[in-house]
Formats: structure tokens, C-alpha cells, sequence
């Protein structure tokens, strides 16, 4: 076993309660995969497949009806510091300042903090994500990327183990999600933070990720498939583009996005569930061929 | 148009429309003495109806009303034996009844209706009982209160008790069930004692909405402490327009009216200043 597995999710199935009494519908079923340490791995599909309701189990705010995830070898049975969310509509207190919202954080962390060391933690946090000078403001006077920043700041200053990040971008127009990618990236870089992200968005999944999972269209969603992602981990927004592996790997997701993502829903067979197959789309037959995919099945 | 202007024509206004009352009122109970209304009627039976000779109509003039609220404005809090105080120290009685019976509801309600919205359960089990005592007329209480209590003053004071605890406690139960799932998150995830999340997230939460539950139970409490002291006697402004309505001094009565309406209108400003404090611009 992988001593570098920080989260592991095994056999998870989550079912809600049919409608009016009827039967109740699988969300999804004998999910396997797993998060090793400082990696950032990031899941793909389409609204309803259950994403966010996986993010919400790692991050103990709601419960599995089968299988667990365990994280640093013990199982999850609640929510914990040292699993981290920024939530997909920034969930900030609306009368707490940006200093206030994140000094709530850390005076959970650390209830034995004084003032001051609260303060200074939290202006460290601040200027990180850049708010220098909103410190004093309230949700309601910044701007859409700004109150995202600070939800960010609030899961970092925590300093957790794990980042688990629930389509915190979807909501910003393209220029802010631009830089607030950079931000993270950068972050993470430095500070080689464990993340897992859900996004719908294949290019920020492709700058950010060294992992992609592909999830099928619920209900009775499943990881079809792990794409490693084939660029340098040193990547650059303006740039990523012109490296000859990012078409080969844009096109692979996105084809699993438009068609395969329903196709193989039903295409069971021969896939094993614990060993989803690992691709790695390469640019080795040159221009205008199909993008080779080189599948590993022996990874675990 | 900017807005100051806008502010001071509808101010103009206002004063126009004040005027044209006062006159047309003026006009109506000066011609009502003119044409000698008790003409035909006689004499003695006009004495007796407080409408003797020279008096005029009971129905005062605006001048004199202001005469006599001049009189009671300027000496509001003199007390010449139980049935001649200042209007001053009434409505001080009125409100001291009105403001206990209303914090000690609120200290009932607030924490009750956080239980009712917090818990589910709690919240089917007590509907019940909120559904049927919340319709009651609060002066349907009084008889057993006199009964139970044997105080009158207390009495009143659990009327106002009874009627603005209501409001307060729906307004609670609702705005803390209704606390955005996301915060509740949050501080789960930050582990957050329950203690903590209630005075740091769902109080500040539901503050607005309790506040408005305050605002409507003060109203309330006003308008029943002057019919409670209608009934209770002795003292307070519901007492004293009793009285004056016994003296026949209409014009005590309309002066009672006027210091009615503007302490009522006091309350309500000062609750929704508290409130401005909570509100949060989400």
C-alpha cells in the first residue's frame, strides 16, 4: 500500500430517499480512489453526477450509505480542521468583515491565540490572497472575486491537511477566475497543499490538477477513468497552450465530457471499480492524428 | 428633483394637509355653535347632557384642544390624588407595564422560539398549543389573571405578557430555522461548539428577524395596554381616557388620543433603530 495516501476513498455509496416514499435513487456506488500527499487532484463531471455530495462526505458534512473514506488511516465520521472547504457561494458571514469572517476560523484552530497573534495570523492570510487594505469591509461591499479570496484565505489560514475546494470559481466571470487560478496555483506550489477540487471547467482542471478524475453521469455515477495530467507541474496560464500535450489532453476530456460521459454509464464490463484505468494522453503521433492514450492498469 | 427637495415638498405638503383638517374642523364645530343648536332643545336636558348654556358642544375646537394640550405639556407630571395626575405620570404607568411585561416575554420567547427553530421535534410538539393560544384576544386572559393573580396591575402586565410574546417567538423559531445551510457548514467544519455557533452564527443570523418580531410585539403591547387599563383602572393613559370619557372632557380624551399615538410611534422608531444595528446587507 501507498504510504502517501492522505485520502482514500473506498467503496463509498450514497443514496437519497426516492420521492413520495419511492425507491431511492443511487447517487453513487463503489467509489474507489485515492489522494496521496501534496497531489492535486481534481474531479470532472456534469451537474448531478454527485459531486458535490462526495466533497460534502470527505469533508464529514454529510454521511455515506456504504463503503468510507479514510484519511491519514483513520475513518471519516465527521468534520474536522484539518479538512478545509471553500464552499461554491463563498458561504462568508454576511456582518463579519474580511478580517472577521477569517479570525473566526483561526480562533477555532487556536482558541488559546491572543488577539494580537490572531490578528497578525490572519493579516498573513490577507495579504496572501491579496485583500491588503478590505480588511475592514463586509462581504456585501466586495466584489464577487474578492468575497472568493477570502474564502480561500478563511480555508487556508486554518492551515489544513487537506483543501477540499467545491466549484469555488464557477461563479466568477472569466478575468477573476483567471487570477484567482494563478493565486491557487502559485499557492499550492509554494506550499504543496494537499487539494481536491471539483470543477466542470476542463482548463482550470488541466492547470491546476496532477489528477484528473472523470466521473460518469449519474444517477449511479462512477470514475471511469483517471487521466494523469501529461504537462510539466511547473505550468503558466499564458503558456499552457502551446505545450504539444495540452490539445492531446483538452480533447480527451472534453470528448469524455460531451460523449463518454454518458456512454459509459452503462459500459460496466470489464472495468474494474477499485482500479479505474490511468490514462496519460501524449502528443507522440503528431498533428492530426487521434491523441494516443497510453492506459496503465496496474497502478495501485 | 433631488431628494432633499422631494423630502421638503412632501414636508409642505404634510402641513397643508394638517391645515385643511384643523380648519375644516374649526369651520364645522364653530358653525355647530352659531346656529344655536340646542334651540329646541331643553334646557335642563342640555345641562344634564354636559352641553349647558354657554358651554357651546361637547365636540371641542382645535384651538382649545391645543390650549389643553398646552396645559398638560407644561405641567405633565403633577399628582393631586388618584384621579388627577399629569398626563406624564399615566403614560409613565402605562409604559412601565407595557416594558415589563414585554422584556419578560421577550426573555421567554427568544429562547424558546431558539429551541423551537433549532429542533424539529420541538417544533411539532409546541406547534400545537402556539396555533391555538396565539389567536386569543389577550383581554380573554384578564378574568383569569384578576382570578389567579388577585393584583390588577399585575394583571395587566401579564396581558401584555401574553399578547407580545407571539410574535416574538414565531419571528425566533422562524429566523433561526432558517439559518443558510452554508454557515451552519461552516462552522461545522471549522468544529465549532454548538454554544459558539449559536451566539456567533445563528444569533447574528437571525437577528434581523427576531427584530422584526420585537418591533410587531411592541405594537402590540401598546395598543392592548390601553384597553387593559380600561378594565383594570387606577392608573396608566388606557385609565385616564376612561376617566376623562366619564368627566365627558372630550378634550382630554382627543389630547389622550395624540399622546397615544406619539409615544406608540416613539417605540417603534427606537425598535427599528435597533434594528438597522443587526440588519446585514447579504
Amino acid at each position: 500500500m501507498d504510504r502517501n495516501k492522505l485520502i482514500s476513498v473506498e467503496a463509498l455509496t450514497r443514496r437519497f430517499p426516492g420521492l413520495n416514499g419511492g425507491a431511492p435513487v443511487t447517487v453513487f456506488e463503489n467509489l474507489w480512489f485515492d489522494v496521496a500527499k501534496g497531489e492535486y487532484v481534481c474531479l470532472i463531471g456534469h451537474s448531478g453526477c454527485g459531486k458535490s455530495t462526495l466533497l460534502n462526505i470527505i469533508a464529514g458534512i454529510d454521511h455515506a450509505d456504504g463503503g468510507c473514506v479514510i484519511v491519514d488511516g483513520q475513518e471519516v465520521t465527521g468534520p474536522s480542521l484539518d479538512r478545509a472547504v471553500v464552499f461554491q457561494g463563498h458561504a462568508l458571514m454576511p456582518w463579519m468583515s474580511t478580517l472577521g469572517n477569517i479570525a473566526f476560523a483561526v480562533r477555532s484552530r487556536h482558541p488559546r491565540w491572543s488577539r494580537a497573534k490572531v490578528r497578525e495570523h490572519c493579516q498573513r492570510f490577507i495579504d496572501m490572497v491579496h485583500l491588503t487594505g478590505a480588511e475592514h469591509k463586509k462581504p456585501a461591499q466586495l466584489s464577487g472575486g474578492m468575497r472568493q479570496r477570502v474564502g480561500i484565505a478563511r480555508a487556508l489560514a486554518i492551515e489544513p491537511r487537506i483543501m477540499l475546494l467545491d466549484e469555488p470559481f464557477s461563479a466568477l466571470d472569466a478575468l477573476t477566475r483567471g487570477s484567482l487560478q494563478d493565486e491557487v496555483l502559485s499557492i499550492c506550489a509554494r506550499t504543496r497543499q494537499t487539494t481536491f477540487m471539483i470543477t466542470h471547467d476542463v482548463d482550470e482542471a488541466l492547470l491546476l490538477a496532477d489528477r484528473v478524475l472523470l466521473m460518469t453521469n449519474g444517477p449511479l455515477a462512477r470514475v471511469a477513468e483517471i487521466v494523469v495530467n501529461t504537462l510539466p507541474r511547473d505550468r503558466n496560464r499564458t503558456d499552457l497552450h502551446r505545450h504539444p500535450n495540452f490539445y492531446p489532453l483538452r480533447n480527451h476530456l472534453m470528448d469524455f465530457l460531451v460523449s463518454r460521459s454518458d456512454q459509459l454509464r452503462t459500459r460496466v464490463e470489464g472495468i474494474d471499480p477499485r482500479r479505474p484505468p490511468l490514462v496519460f494522453p501524449r502528443a507522440e503521433d503528431g498533428p492530426g492524428a487521434e491523441p494516443s492514450v497510453v492506459a496503465e492498469r496496474s497502478h495501485a | 428633483m433631488t431628494q432633499a427637495t422631494s423630502g421638503g415638498r412632501a414636508l409642505l405638503l404634510s402641513f397643508v394637509l394638517l391645515a385643511v383638517f384643523l380648519g375644516a374642523w374649526q369651520l364645522a364645530v364653530g358653525g355647530a355653535r352659531d346656529s344655536g343648536g340646542l334651540g329646541d332643545m331643553d334646557p335642563e336636558y342640555a345641562a344634564l347632557m354636559g352641553v349647558g348654556a354657554g358651554s357651546g358642544s361637547a365636540m371641542p375646537s382645535p384651538i382649545e384642544i391645543g390650549r389643553e394640550l398646552w396645559r398638560h405639556l407644561s405641567d405633565p407630571f403633577y399628582d393631586n390624588g388618584p384621579n388627577d395626575k399629569g398626563i406624564g405620570i399615566q403614560l409613565a404607568y402605562s409604559l412601565g407595564r407595557v416594558m415589563t411585561g414585554y422584556l419578560i416575554a421577550a426573555a421567554v420567547a427568544i429562547p424558546l422560539g431558539f429551541l423551537i427553530g433549532m429542533s424539529p421535534l420541538f417544533y411539532r410538539a409546541l406547534d400545537p398549543f402556539i396555533q391555538i393560544l396565539k389567536p386569543i384576544s389577550p383581554l380573554a386572559w384578564m378574568p383569569l389573571a384578576l382570578y389567579t393573580i388577585r393584583d390588577s396591575s399585575i394583571s395587566a402586565i401579564f396581558v401584555i405578557f401574553i399578547c407580545s410574546i407571539w410574535p416574538m417567538l414565531l419571528n425566533t423559531a422562524f429566523g433561526v430555522g432558517s439559518v443558510r445551510r452554508d454557515w451552519l457548514n461552516v462552522a461545522r467544519t471549522l468544529e465549532v461548539g454548538r454554544l459558539r455557533t449559536a451566539f456567533r452564527v445563528i444569533l447574528p443570523a437571525a437577528a434581523p428577524t427576531i427584530m422584526t418580531g420585537m418591533r410587531i410585539s411592541i405594537a402590540i403591547a401598546w395598543l392592548v395596554i390601553v384597553a387593559a387599563e380600561m378594565l383594570v383602572g387606577g392608573t396608566g393613559i388606557g385609565y385616564f381616557v376612561w376617566n376623562e370619557w366619564n368627566n365627558l372632557s372630550i378634550t382630554n380624551v382627543i389630547c389622550a388620543i395624540l399622546f397615544i399615538g406619539l409615544v406608540g410611534m416613539v417605540l417603534d422608531q427606537v425598535l427599528y433603530r435597533l434594528s438597522r444595528l443587526v440588519t446585514y446587507a447579504d
